[in-house]
């Protein structure tokens, strides 16, 4: 009976080995965020504990605080996993990343100018956009932010249709924007703390606002991606193939950008540049289970939760009751799993 | 002035907003005014306005505080609220007794579970838009205070006396800080009067201009800076215009004063060459930098320097 289910499994595995692999990887993102969950609701500020629920202040820090920073985090992650995975998938490039399009830019220009609004109230222009911004709030600055980056990279590149005129157009918006900021933080040298924080990431200050405006943003991208990886599918044969396809290239990555560009605002605006947590999770997905660009999508999502979600764990409880700014973990972290991807590659 | 203006609108704003949620908590609660009838001899609610403009009112002096700058740590000390401090940022160091309390972080990575955690009934903080948003939505009070001037010093000064509930405390701080300034003043060797400074507080560089409480506290004593009013209080300069300037008076960090003249084009200074360098240890260049109740003893440690300068008149 046993020998006989294990005959079957195995023959099973033999069919469609990348079936299994797909399972096995989905139920291992699962419960590690499960259990990255439960890590997060016990790594407080006096190292690892679970607060008594009798304590008013206890249920505050845990309700208020770690809760919400746990789910957040494994939020801003799975949308910068998504947004990673589309960008690979729409630039065919494994280098490509969610900020490639101009948004990262975008945002922190906008945060620079809203923190250094009060000293700019000299120049007429500047103070009535840092006015406007800063009624915004630092989060809706950033997020409008990015999408002006998005839309100038699209406005330069004449739309979507080629891709090296969009991945040109990006990187140019990306630098001139990042200069405009760096000439408003010379002059409002107090805006430079702030962006510093903003350049890190952070998901120290995540509420239940961000939470709702997190999820309400993956659970209007992820529908829209999962439609939209077939077109992925068919990009990888070629451009010129998919349009034999008969497909309408131009529209669809007029949406492709789009879903891209409020994914990634979405997150950025809610806690900052964080760093490879893009690049990498949609990596971690192709090297544990080769799929199709469906797949890829909805489990880089999940493996840029767990990934944003174990590195913001390790930030709170490394050096605590320090904090570690949770950017600096996901580059060391990301950064050393692409290291030794490139090793293996090298070597097999 | 029209950051003025703004936030006057603007607390006009939150007052109208505040008055609505008034109105809603006496319908819903059913309670009387409830100020207007307290009985005499029970605390008075203490209404503040901060430098956002935005109105902060306290049933009682607050007993727990945590002050996340060091200057307004000082502050808080010096008006005799020291023991009221449960927790301050990592960089508060004086007076030497906030060494051993609780060390939230900085302003822009604020620990928020320590700070909850502390019970404080007010959070004392520099303007810096997210940590401040966080706390008052996890519903504590949070007063957003900055000094750029030494009128902002003696404002910020009243505001925290009031808070305190010691409202005469203000007045006998800066008394203090004046009188401290009048005995600096008078310690200058008049043949200094006019000689202008280049005080430097990054070495990329930027420099207390004449707008900045550094500026103001050099022009009591009777000294010019390199840097006009109108180019603000602490502008990034070419190193070009300081060469240029031929500052009588270089003022920095001791570190940086020991590497300037390896800048280029900076050993032709003048006052580098011939000395007239006021360099300060690690501590005391804290003193200088922070507006807060020590602005007298900063204004003696410029003119204990100035005093062991050898300067030919111009």
């Amino acid at each position: 009976m046993i020998d006989q289910s294990v005959t079957a499994i195995a023959s099973h595995a033999r069919l469609d080995p990348g079936a299994l692999r797909r399972r096995g990887l989905t139920i291992g993102l699962m419960v590690m965020s499960v259990a990255l969950a439960g890590a997060g609701l016990a790594a407080g500020s006096d190292g690892w504990s679970w607060p008594s629920f009798g304590d008013a202040d206890a249920r505050l820090i845990l309700g208020q605080i770690r809760a919400p920073r746990t789910l957040g985090a494994w939020l801003t992650g799975a949308l910068l996993g998504l947004a990673g995975a589309l960008a690979q998938g729409l630039f065919r490039n494994p280098l490509a990343d969610p900020y490639l399009l101009g948004s990262a830019a975008g945002a922190s220009l906008a945060v620079v100018v809203v923190l250094a609004g009060s000293s700019l109230s000299g120049v007429a222009v500047g103070w009535a956009a840092a006015d406007g911004l800063a009624r915004l709030g630092l989060v809706g600055a950033a997020f409008v932010g990015a999408f002006v980056g998005v839309g100038l990279t699209l406005a330069l590149a004449r739309g979507a249709q080629q891709t090296p005129r969009l991945l040109l157009a990006g990187v140019v918006v990306g630098v001139v924007l990042s200069a405009i900021g760096d000439m408003v933080s010379t002059a409002a040298p107090e805006a430079l703390r702030g962006k510093q924080a903003f350049m890190l990431g952070t998901t120290g200050f995540l509420g239940w606002s961000s939470v709702a405006v997190l999820a309400a943003g993956l659970v209007v991208t992820l529908p829209i991606a999962w439609r939209l990886a077939r077109v992925l599918d068919a990009l990888t044969l070629g451009e010129d193939s998919a349009r034999s396809l008969g497909l309408a290239l131009a529209r669809w990555r007029l949406l492709l950008v789009a879903v891209l560009a409020l994914a990634t605002g979405l997150a950025v605006s809610q806690a900052g540049l964080v760093a490879f947590v893009g690049l990498a999770a949609p990596h971690l997905v192709r090297r544990c289970a080769p799929a199709s660009n469906g797949y890829t999508l909805v489990a880089s999502a999940a493996a840029g939760g767990t990934l944003l979600l174990a590195a913001d764990v390790l930030a709170r409880s490394l050096i605590a009751p320090q904090e570690l700014p949770v950017g600096v973990v996901t580059a060391v972290l990301g950064g050393s799993y692409l290291l030794w991807l490139l090793r293996q590659r090298r070597l097999g | 002035m029209i950051r003025r203006r703004n936030a006057i609108a603007r607390s006009a704003r939150v007052r109208g907003c505040g008055l609505l949620l008034w109105l809603g908590l006496c319908v819903t609660t059913g309670m009387p005014q409830a100020q207007g009838l307290r009985a005499a001899g029970e605390p008075r609610a203490i209404t503040l306005i901060d430098d956002r403009g935005r109105e902060q009112i306290l049933a009682a002096p607050p007993m727990r505080i945590v002050s996340l700058l060091p200057s307004l740590t000082e502050s808080v000390c010096a008006l005799g609220g020291c023991d009221r401090l449960v927790g301050t940022d990592r960089y508060s160091d004086a007076p030497a007794r906030v060494q051993a309390l609780p060390k939230l972080g900085g302003i822009e990575d604020a620990n928020l579970e320590r700070i909850v955690a502390l019970k404080p009934d007010v959070v004392l903080a520099a303007p810096s838009a997210r940590v401040i948003e966080r706390l008052e939505s996890l519903g504590l009070s949070v007063m957003v205070l900055e000094s750029k001037t030494h009128a902002d010093v003696h404002r910020s000064l009243v505001v925290l006396a009031r808070m305190l509930g010691t409202p005469a405390a203000a007045a006998r701080v800066w008394a203090g800080i004046q009188s401290d300034v009048d005995r600096a003043v008078a310690s200058v060797p008049t043949v200094l009067r006019g000689q202008r400074v280049y005080f430097e507080v990054d070495a990329t560089p930027y420099a207390a201009g004449e707008a900045s409480f550094i500026g103001e506290t050099l022009l009591r004593l009777g000294l010019g800076n390199i840097v006009r009013a109108e180019d603000g209080p602490f502008p990034k300069l070419n190193p070009e215009f300081v060469v240029r300037a031929q500052p009588d008076i270089v003022m920095a960090d001791q570190r940086n004063l020991d590497e300037m003249s390896r800048r280029p084009g900076w050993s032709q200074l003048h006052a580098l060459r011939e000395g007239r360098v006021c360099g300060f240890s690690n501590q005391r260049y804290d003193v200088l930098v922070r507006p807060g109740p020590r602005l007298g003893e900063a204004a003696q440690l410029l003119a204990d320097c100035l005093a062991t300068l050898v300067v030919s008149p111009r």
